[in-house]
């Protein structure tokens, strides 16, 4: 015990422990979420049904040209995942901060990983659902004319949920409402949105935006997809694709999680 | 830490030159005290005055900490401690979209995981619904509770897991009178059945006298420690309300001369 005007004996200087990953934490926090989505049951069904709703409508706006419903339906399949996980991400973490729940849950013996991998397998497993009925009606009664596997689809899909995860936990640390939180979605949605190629090819665009469009993450996920349709095999690019929306993923939750913090002002 | 010269136990918490600055200014000024074990010590005073930063800093969520604050022999916010204290903030912090056994399940399953420990968590759980009387409630959904109960569930959750030391920012606020009885004569249950230290902060002055001992904490500093009955007799007061007053008279009245 340090008695005494030492300096920095205050429990500031104490080094945090590194956990590692515990399991049943993170099954406990997941088995949490699920239910605390369980008791909004129309939540659920806008997320599921949502996404099959818009391709339904997309399929017959562009029912003259089943190209282009091929090329934008391949891109929302990858768009829609990423846009849901971000906003019930970003909406669930700012509720968990401001009613306390967070604060009570790092005063107890919870890793910071346990946390957010237990929210990234809730929402990750509601994103297999929402990908599987939105990439199933897509391919089998819409006509969806893939060049490669369906199941290529649903990993891309998934990468892009995990992506929206981690956009959605980060992006929370700096809304102070579920005002503020919704409003997030326009300001870090929608550039990407504009500037992933689903309007106009990314080479085409003026040379500032084309090399924004290079280093924004949406950009790979939409290009993974289209990767998907256009080929039969799994191709470099696909590969590259997928390595770079990992990649960000994983960068931006590392992020998210040095927004937790055990001490706050 | 043992003490081999004296009868007295070690403190449950240990505070000196305990300073907290929030923003520009410190919320908390140079605190020494020690609150022993097995026991209940109010925190009391005006709201604002600092108690909640200092419950805080006792826990280990309170950041910019300084001086000497030690939590059942390890420095506050130590990763061991995370499991010996339980701590109730002042608005309820649980989930509302979860029944109230969802609720402490999880929280059971965060303090005691594994498939193993399953049968001693839910033995836990009825045993935290039971203390604070929400058995009948066990199924409802947190959000559709009444204010009262639902600051209980969040008391029920700082129960789990028989902790050393509960810290309780003010459990018994807006509160009817049989609710508070009941809650204290809880808390004194569980400080002499399971040897709890208990930190209950109030600014109700009348919850005072069912403590064992005191701070009076304002502006940051401490006014005055001791057991309650030590106040009102140093004062010659009949209530701990009047010694507190007395107290800030008078320091009142030293500051304005020095001036």
């Amino acid at each position: 015990m340090n008695a005494g005007p030492s300096p920095a004996t205050g429990a500031a200087a104490v080094p945090e422990r590194r956990p590692a990953l515990s399991p049943s934490r993170t099954l406990a926090t997941t088995a949490r979420v699920l239910r605390q989505l369980r008791h909004d049951p129309r939540s659920i069904a806008l997320m599921l049904l949502v996404p099959c709703l818009m391709l339904l409508l997309l399929r017959y706006v562009f029912d003259g040209s089943p190209q282009t419903f091929d090329a934008i339906g391949a891109s929302l399949l990858g768009i829609f995942p990423l846009i849901t996980m971000f906003l019930i991400t970003s909406i669930a973490t700012l509720r968990e901060r401001t009613s306390g729940t967070l604060e009570r849950l790092l005063s107890m013996p919870l890793g910071k990983a346990d946390l957010i991998a237990g929210y990234a397998l809730a929402f990750g497993l509601l994103a297999i659902v929402q990908s599987v009925l939105a990439t199933g009606l897509s391919v089998w009664f819409l006509g969806l004319d893939v060049a490669g596997s369906a199941w290529l689809l649903l990993v891309v899909a998934l990468l892009d949920a995990l992506l929206g995860t981690a956009l959605g936990l980060f992006v929370s640390a700096f809304a102070a409402s579920e005002f503020q939180a919704v409003q997030f979605m326009p300001a870090v949605i929608f550039p990407q949105l504009l500037l992933c190629g689903l309007f106009a090819p990314r080479d085409t665009m003026q040379p500032v935006l084309e090399g924004l469009s290079n280093v924004l993450p949406m950009s790979y996920a939409v290009d993974g997809m289209n990767e998907v349709l256009r080929h039969a095999e799994v191709t470099a690019d696909f590969a590259r694709d997928v390595f770079v929306v990992s990649v960000c993923a994983l960068l931006v939750l590392s992020l998210g999680a040095a927004t937790l913090r055990r001490r706050t002002a | 830490m043992n003490n081999p010269s004296g009868g007295t136990p070690a403190p449950a918490v240990h505070a000196r030159a305990l300073t907290v600055v929030r923003g520009p200014r410190p919320v908390l000024r140079n605190l020494d005290f020690d609150v022993p074990p097995g026991r209940i010590t109010g925190l009391l005073g005006p709201s604002g005055c600092g108690k909640s930063t200092l419950m805080r800093a006792v826990v280990g969520t309170q950041a910019r900490v300084t001086g000497t604050l030690d939590v059942l022999g390890r420095p506050a916010g130590h990763a061991a401690l995370r499991s010996r204290i339980g701590y109730v903030t002042q608005a309820p912090s649980v989930y509302e979209d979860l029944t109230v056994r969802q609720n402490l399940t999880y929280f059971a399953a965060i303090l005691d995981p594994g498939r193993p420990a399953a049968e001693r968590r839910r033995h836990q759980v009825s045993q935290a619904l039971a203390d604070v009387d929400l058995t009948a409630h066990a199924g409802a959904l947190a959000g559709r509770l009444s204010g009262g109960q639902r600051s209980r569930v969040s008391l029920a959750v700082a129960l789990l897991g028989t902790p050393e030391l509960l810290v309780l920012d003010e459990p018994t606020v807006g509160l009817d009178p049989v609710l508070r009885r009941d809650l204290w004569d809880l808390f004194h249950r569980i400080a002499a059945e399971r040897g709890t230290t208990i930190l209950v902060s109030s600014h109700v002055m009348d919850e005072a006298e069912r403590c064992h001992g005191l701070l009076l904490l304002r502006d940051g500093g401490l006014l005055a420690d001791g057991a309650p009955e030590t106040l009102r007799r140093r004062h010659g007061t009949a209530t701990v309300e009047e010694a507190f007053l007395h107290l800030v008279d008078t320091a009142d009245a030293l500051r304005k001369e020095a001036r």
